[in-house]
C-alpha cells in the first residue's frame, strides 16, 4: 500500500469504499506495482480477498508484499486471502488430467472455453462463513491480469461475462469490491483486448491508468499515472473527475508528483 | 557463510563458494524458486549450483545468458525460472549466435542442456558452438604471466596478489565456476566438452511421426510434444525437487530455436486470422508454469517480423519475462548511415522482469548497438 496513492484517492484503509469495480489499466509500462497496492491495501483493510494470479508466482507476490508491510503466508493460513495461482495450476491441469472440475478448465478444452469453473471458484472462496469466525469486512476479488486469459483463447465476451457475474456476486450480493488489472497494447490492434477495455471501462467506478511517458524513457520518471473517478449508473451531466500524475517506482514506495514536478527537475 | 562453507559439496562448488561469498549479497528474503525439497539448507541451495550467483538486487538466482555484456544489460544475468524471448532479426543471422552463447555458457558450466529445434538436428546444433576462450584474452595483461608460469611460486603475484584468489585455470578444458565467459565465434567449442555435458535433443520431424495420446485442444501437435518432452525431462531429473537428489542440483537451460515459425506446424506467420492463433500463447503460457516450478532458465527465438498479427506479437511479449529485439542493418537503409558504419545492427531490450521487486534494474543507456568482430559480439 502506497501512503501517496492514497491520499491521491482520499481513501484509508479503515474506510475502503464498498460494491465498487476498479479498472487498472497500463499501456506501454508495466501496471502492476497498482497490483500490488491493491492487495496489500486491502489486506490491511482486513478484508477478504480472493486473488486470481495468472501471471506471476506466489513467492513473488509474497516477497513485494513483505516489502510493504502484508505477509501473504499468514493471511492465507488465517483465511483471509484465497489465492489461485494460475501458473501451477496450468501445468497441474495439463499433464495431470483430473476429473473434477477445475477452475482454469477451459485451458484442456478446443474451443474459446467459458469461464464458468472459474466463477464458481470465486463464487466458493468469497461466499460468507456462518461458522463465527473474524468476521472479516467485505470480500474482495483481485485479478491480475485478463489479459492474459485472451492468450490462453478464451474469448473477450466470455471474460466480460466472467466480470460481469463476479461484479453480480460480489459488488452487489456481498457489497464487495472487484480490482481487475487489464493491459492496453495502445497501436497493436488487438481488437479483443480493446473489446475488453472499454467494455469494462464503462461498467467501473474507478479507472487507474498507468501510461508510459510520452517523450520517452526517464530514469526519474517512470510513468504517468490517470486516476478517473465515474458513476456508471447514474448517467448525468455530471463530468467526471479526472487526475493525473507522475510516478516514480522506488524499492517500498511509490512516489507520487504533479506533472513536471518531479524532484529531478526541480 | 560458514554455513555456506560448510554444506557446499563437490569439487566444482569450492571455487564458486569463494566467489560467491564474497559478492554473496542476499538479503533476509528467501529466494524465489522452486519450493520443492526442503532437506537442503537455504543457503546451500544458493551456493552449491555451478555457474549461477544470486543477484544483487533481490537474491534472485542468475545464470549468465553467455554473452557479459547481455548479463549486465538484463541486469547481472537472466534469473532462473524465467524466459528470455529474442525476436529475430530479418535473415536470422544474429539470433541464432545469441542462442549458441546460452547454449555454450551451459556446456561450460556443466548445465543439462535441451536443445529443441524444428530445422536442424539438435547434435549438429551443439557441435557449432563457439569454444570458450579460457585463456582469458580479456584480462589484463600481468595475469597472462601468470597462467604462463603456472608452476612457479607466489612470490610473482606481489602486484597482483588479487588473482591468486581467482580459481587458476587448467591447461586442458575443464567445467568451470566462473559466471560469464567469453567466446570465440571463429573457432567450435571442442569435442571433447560435448562429450562431457549432459544433453537431450528434440528434433520435431522425429518427434511428430508417433501417435499423440491427448485430447484435442487448440494447442498445437508440435507443441504439445515439445511441452511433454520438457516436462518428463524436468520431472525424470528432478529439476523441479520432485525425486530427493542425491547428487549435486543443477540448472536445466532450455534452448526452443525458431518458435512459431511455419516449421512448427504454427501458421500464424502466413496468415492473419488464423485457426490456431492461441497456440503460440497457451504454450508460452504453459512453459513459464513448468519453468516457475523448477531450476531451469529458457532461450526462445522467435521471428516475430513474420508474424502478421501485431495484436500475437503483443501478446507474446507479455507473456515472456525478458524480450530482446534484434534489428540487423543488412539491407535496411541504415546500412549506409555513417552513424551506423561501424555496426552490424541494433539490440533493443524491450521488457525485463520485476521479480520480488517493484522496479527492475534498467541500464542508463536504451540505444544499443552489437557487432560481430571476428572473434566476439560486443554490444554498446
Amino acid at each position: 500500500m502506497f501512503p501517496e496513492l492514497n491520499n491521491l484517492l482520499n481513501t484509508t484503509p479503515d474506510q475502503a469504499e464498498q460494491g465498487k469495480l476498479t479498472l487498472l489499466c497500463d499501456a506501454k509500462t508495466d501496471g502492476s506495482f497498482l497490483v500490488h497496492h491493491f492487495l496489500s491495501f486491502y489486506l490491511k483493510a482486513n478484508c477478504k480477498v480472493c486473488f486470481v494470479a495468472l501471471i506471476q508466482s506466489f513467492s513473488h507476490y509474497n516477497i513485494v508484499g513483505q516489502k510493504l508491510g502484508v505477509s501473504l503466508t499468514t493471511a492465507r493460513e488465517c483465511g483471509q486471502l484465497v489465492f489461485l495461482e494460475g501458473l501451477k495450476s496450468a501445468v497441474d491441469i495439463f499433464f495431470r488430467p483430473q476429473e473434477d472440475p477445475h477452475p482454469l478448465q477451459f485451458l484442456r478444452e478446443a474451443n474459446s472455453g467459458n469461464l464458468q469453473p472459474l466463477y464458481e471458484f470465486v463464487q466458493e472462496a468469497l461466499k460468507p462463513m456462518d461458522s463465527g469466525e473474524a468476521a472479516w469486512r467485505c470480500p474482495v476479488l483481485l485479478v491480475d491480469d485478463l489479459s492474459v486469459l485472451l492468450s490462453l483463447g478464451v474469448g473477450a465476451v466470455a471474460v466480460l461475462d466472467f466480470v460481469h457475474y463476479c461484479r453480480a456476486t460480489v459488488c452487489r450480493e456481498q457489497k464487495g469490491n472487484v480490482v481487475a488489472l487489464v493491459h492496453d497494447s495502445g497501436d497493436a490492434e488487438d481488437e479483443e483486448n480493446d473489446i475488453l477495455l472499454n467494455g469494462l471501462g464503462h461498467q467501473s467506478h474507478l479507472i487507474l491508468r498507468a501510461e508510459g511517458l510520452a517523450t520517452g524513457f526517464c530514469k526519474d520518471v517512470h510513468g504517468q499515472l490517470r486516476i478517473l473517478w465515474r458513476r456508471p449508473s447514474q448517467p448525468t451531466a455530471q463530468r467526471d473527475r479526472s487526475l493525473t500524475y507522475q510516478y516514480k517506482i522506488q524499492d517500498k514506495n511509490v512516489s507520487f508528483f504533479a506533472k513536471g514536478m518531479s524532484p529531478a527537475v526541480l | 557463510m560458514a554455513a555456506a562453507a560448510t554444506c557446499g559439496t563437490g569439487t566444482r562448488s569450492t571455487g564458486s563458494v569463494v566467489v560467491a561469498a564474497s559478492r554473496n549479497n542476499v538479503t533476509s528474503f528467501q529466494r524465489r524458486g522452486p519450493r520443492a525439497s526442503g532437506t537442503d539448507s537455504g543457503c546451500s541451495r544458493l551456493v552449491s549450483i555451478a555457474g549461477t550467483r544470486p543477484s544483487v538486487r533481490n537474491g534472485q538466482l542468475l545464470v549468465s545468458t553467455g554473452l557479459p555484456a547481455l548479463d549486465q544489460l538484463l541486469g547481472g544475468g537472466l534469473a532462473v525460472g524465467t524466459v528470455l524471448l529474442i525476436e529475430e532479426d530479418k535473415y536470422n543471422i544474429y539470433s541464432p549466435l545469441l542462442f549458441k552463447y546460452f547454449l555454450a555458457e551451459g556446456i561450460v558450466t556443466g548445465h543439462t542442456l535441451l536443445v529443441a529445434s524444428a530445422k536442424e538436428d539438435p547434435a549438429d546444433i551443439l557441435q557449432e558452438l563457439p569454444a570458450p576462450l579460457l585463456d582469458d584474452n580479456c584480462k589484463k595483461e600481468c595475469d597472462e604471466d601468470i597462467c604462463n608460469h603456472k608452476t612457479e611460486s607466489n612470490i610473482k603475484m606481489k602486484i597482483a596478489w588479487r588473482y591468486q584468489l581467482l580459481p587458476k585455470m587448467e591447461a586442458r578444458p575443464v567445467s568451470s565456476s566462473r559466471f560469464g565467459h567469453y567466446y570465440d565465434v571463429s573457432k567450435r567449442i571442442p569435442q571433447e566438452l560435448i562429450e562431457a555435458s549432459k544433453w537431450h535433443g528434440f528434433f520435431l520431424p522425429e518427434k511428430i511421426s508417433s501417435t499423440l495420446n491427448v485430447e484435442p485442444c487448440s494447442l498445437n501437435h508440435g507443441y504439445i510434444k515439445l511441452l511433454q518432452f520438457i516436462q518428463n525431462i524436468i520431472y525424470e531429473e528432478g529439476f523441479d525437487g520432485s525425486n530427493p537428489q542425491k547428487k549435486q542440483k543443477n540448472i536445466l537451460r532450455i534452448g526452443i530455436q525458431n518458435l512459431g515459425s511455419p516449421l512448427w506446424g504454427d501458421d500464424i506467420c502466413w496468415t492473419e486470422n488464423c485457426d490456431s492463433s492461441h497456440s503460440l500463447t497457451k504454450f508460452l503460457y504453459m512453459l513459464r508454469g513448468l519453468l516457475r516450478t523448477s531450476l531451469s532458465a529458457c532461450i526462445i527465438t522467435v521471428p516475430t517480423h513474420l508474424i502478421q498479427n501485431k495484436a500475437i506479437i503483443a501478446r507474446v511479449t507479455n507473456l515472456s519475462d525478458t524480450v530482446v529485439g534484434l534489428e540487423s542493418f543488412i539491407g535496411s537503409e541504415k546500412e549506409t548511415n555513417p552513424l551506423y558504419k561501424d555496426y552490424h545492427g541494433l539490440i533493443h531490450i524491450r521488457q525485463i522482469p520485476q521479480l520480488n521487486n517493484l522496479i527492475y534494474d534498467v541500464s542508463d543507456v536504451k540505444d544499443l548497438a552489437f557487432k560481430l568482430k571476428r572473434k566476439l559480439f560486443t554490444i554498446e
